[in-house]
């Protein structure tokens, strides 16, 4: 699911559409939020630097972390960065937010510009796209943005103006993808509900055991002495065009500042809870069931076979049929009985299982 | 600073590791106070073997409180502070002004960003040798926000402000916060911020099968790493606070 998100940072925005946003999301029982947000950029990055993406640059606001960190970081990660002048720029919105350091000379480079007043939202916005543009031109090409805490912008200005931001920047024509990071225990529900609404992937870093009552997290459920690792449950929500929304599941585990994805282990119990609601019949197939499924023959499927017709009345299932179910039934009946009606059924498609990743509805325009 | 001084070493040194650069949180709850792990950073940091400078900004207790509890550590404050190893701000009587205006002219004269400004300034005016060799101390951050009339973005922005010296200047900030008076709090913005920010989580807490004579509660160290020298590790193990010393071990393992 983490290469789903990438895949579509990376491909960006259709004509005339929005670009994708992605709201990644951890609370302090799980709180490695920043560590998915930073393999999401390294893997942007790759892709930019590759070619491979529709943004041809990336401007990154950070807030939590020093210019000198990011550099450093997209180095360890194997990111060529000699160029990186010509395809990131990170608005330093960390060193001196609110121009405390005045009279102290910061830290320049050629990949950092700094913010003196985070609080003027509608600066910090022209200052993005001024630096999206002088690395991408103004014309069609376009860039990324991403935003290493919109939890910290919200501490300086309202939530109305920072929303606004966010919508402004998916709506210009030059932004290609946008994704940022949210603690969403420092807010109210409505704060960050406000932010996934403007987004169309949610991934939400979650701890494998949930405390139901929303305590924080009590460090005597620690069995281990020493651990060298944590892990979560990675969830995502992607949102489609038309509505439809699809939702996975997956294990993220973070060591030595790696994060890595993984499918949910069923052998410790653990089954995609996120995909199967909790009701009281069963909404899957067993193995028999899905043989039995497959012997059905519908109603439609013998004809042209040389045997006489017979309209199936649901009564029985046509044994002797069993071997030509999959094959598509093509050409006219015969039929000796020229008075009745004629039915020619034709199967054009195979049965498609739910929730598979192709959806059937994707071009309709409703 | 790479080691803990020369001393040996215990559970607490392994766990927290090198500080430089780092952002240590210290939690703690009325029935598990830790302010004992304050006392022994600040031993760690004032080690003859150390060149690290303590800047120790107090809210709580004054220098003389600090004086007799590091003496009984073997540590001599008073002369750490003649030698401009020590560098102590009694903030006991500190009260915030309020902010006489809404938008961009500030009276920077008082307050938190003065104080930040403070300690600005004698960090760059420090020999080249110790410039990077920095401790800043907070006690304790609660404290600070009462003092700050309970605006808690000043006192984030001030803790910002000084975890950009961690990542410019290779400093390293402790500081000390109470759990347990946010725990009624529906939103513990203030603690939970400091969470997110720690690069090192120091949790003290009381023994979930109650008190004991031996046993005087549990450490809980959560170790970030730094992506590069430090490495993600979560440890817990337990101390008894003594006279002069704490001693650290695993649970089950004393005899």
């Amino acid at each position: 699911m983490a290469d789903s998100i990438c895949r579509a940072l990376r491909d960006g925005a259709l004509e005339g559409e929005h670009a994708p946003a992605l709201t990644i999301k951890d609370n302090i029982a799980s709180p490695f939020g920043f560590d998915v947000f930073s393999h999401v950029l390294s893997q942007l990055s790759s892709n930019i630097l590759a070619g491979k993406s529709q943004s041809r640059g990336l401007v990154l606001v950070a807030f939590r972390r020093s210019p000198s960190f990011y550099v450093d970081f997209l180095k360890r990660k194997g990111v060529d960065i000699s160029s990186s002048h010509k395809w990131i720029q990170i608005l330093d919105c960390y060193s001196d937010p609110l121009g405390w350091k005045d009279g102290f000379s910061l830290e320049t480079s050629n990949v950092a510009s700094s913010c003196k007043n985070v609080k003027d939202v509608h600066k910090l916005l022209s200052t993005i796209i001024e630096l999206g543009q002088g690395l991408v031109g103004q014309g069609k090409v376009r860039f990324s943005a991403a935003i290493d805490s919109v939890s910290e912008m919200v501490r300086h200005a309202s939530v109305s103006s920072v929303s606004g931001l966010l919508s402004n920047l998916r709506s210009h024509d030059q932004v290609s993808s946008i994704f940022w990071l949210l603690h969403s225990d420092l807010h109210e529900d409505r704060v960050t509900a406000a932010f996934e609404y403007l987004s169309t992937m949610v991934a939400s870093v979650e701890p494998l055991n949930q405390f139901g009552n929303g305590q924080r997290s009590n460090m005597n459920t620690f069995p281990l002495l020493e651990q060298s690792f944590a892990k979560g449950k990675f969830h995502v929500r992607f949102k489609r065009r038309n509505g439809r929304v699809r939702v996975a599941c997956e294990e993220v585990r973070v060591e030595q500042s790696d994060v890595n994805f993984t499918s949910v282990s069923s052998d410790n119990g653990m089954i995609n809870e996120g995909l199967i609601p909790k009701v009281q019949f069963n909404l899957q197939l067993s193995e028999k069931e899905r043989i039995d499924r497959a012997n059905v023959v519908l109603p439609f499927e013998h004809q042209g076979n040389g045997k006489p017709i017979q309209i199936y009345d649901g009564r029985r299932s046509l044994m002797d049929t069993k071997n030509e179910i999959t094959s598509v039934s093509t050409g006219k009946s015969e039929t000796n009985d020229s008075s009745k009606g004629e039915i020619i059924y034709f199967r054009d498609s195979e049965d498609e299982m739910p929730d598979s990743d192709e959806d059937p509805d994707y071009d309709l325009d409703i | 600073m790479e080691d803990n001084g020369g001393a040996p070493s215990n559970l607490l040194d392994d766990a927290v590791g090198a500080l430089a650069g780092r952002f240590v949180a210290v939690e703690d709850s009325v029935e598990t106070s830790a302010a004992f792990v304050l006392h022994h950073l600040l031993k760690r940091a004032l080690s003859p073997l150390s060149p690290t400078v303590v800047l120790f900004v107090s809210f709580a207790h004054p220098f003389s409180h600090y004086d007799r509890i590091l003496r009984k550590l073997g540590c001599n404050l008073a002369a750490q502070r003649d030698n401009k190893r020590f560098f102590f701000f009694d903030m006991l009587m500190w009260e915030y002004q309020g902010e006489r205006i809404r938008d961009e002219e500030k009276t920077r004269g008082d307050g938190l960003v003065a104080l930040y400004g403070e300690i600005q300034k004698l960090i760059s005016d420090l020999p080249e040798e110790r410039k990077n060799s920095v401790t800043i101390m907070i006690d304790d951050v609660s404290l600070m926000e009462v003092a700050a009339k309970g605006s808690t973005n000043l006192v984030l922005d001030f803790l910002h402000y000084c975890h950009t010296l961690t990542s410019e200047l290779g400093c390293s900030l402790v500081a000390l916060n109470h759990g347990d008076i946010y725990s009624s709090t529906e939103r513990p913005t203030l603690i939970l911020q400091m969470e997110y920010l720690a690069g090192i989580l120091i949790k003290a807490e009381p023994l979930a099968t109650g008190l004991a004579k031996d046993v005087h509660g549990q450490l809980t160290v959560l170790n970030r790493g730094d992506g590069q020298g430090s490495r993600y590790k979560l440890c817990n193990f337990h101390f008894k606070v003594k006279e002069n010393n704490v001693e650290y071990f695993f649970p089950g393992s004393r005899s």
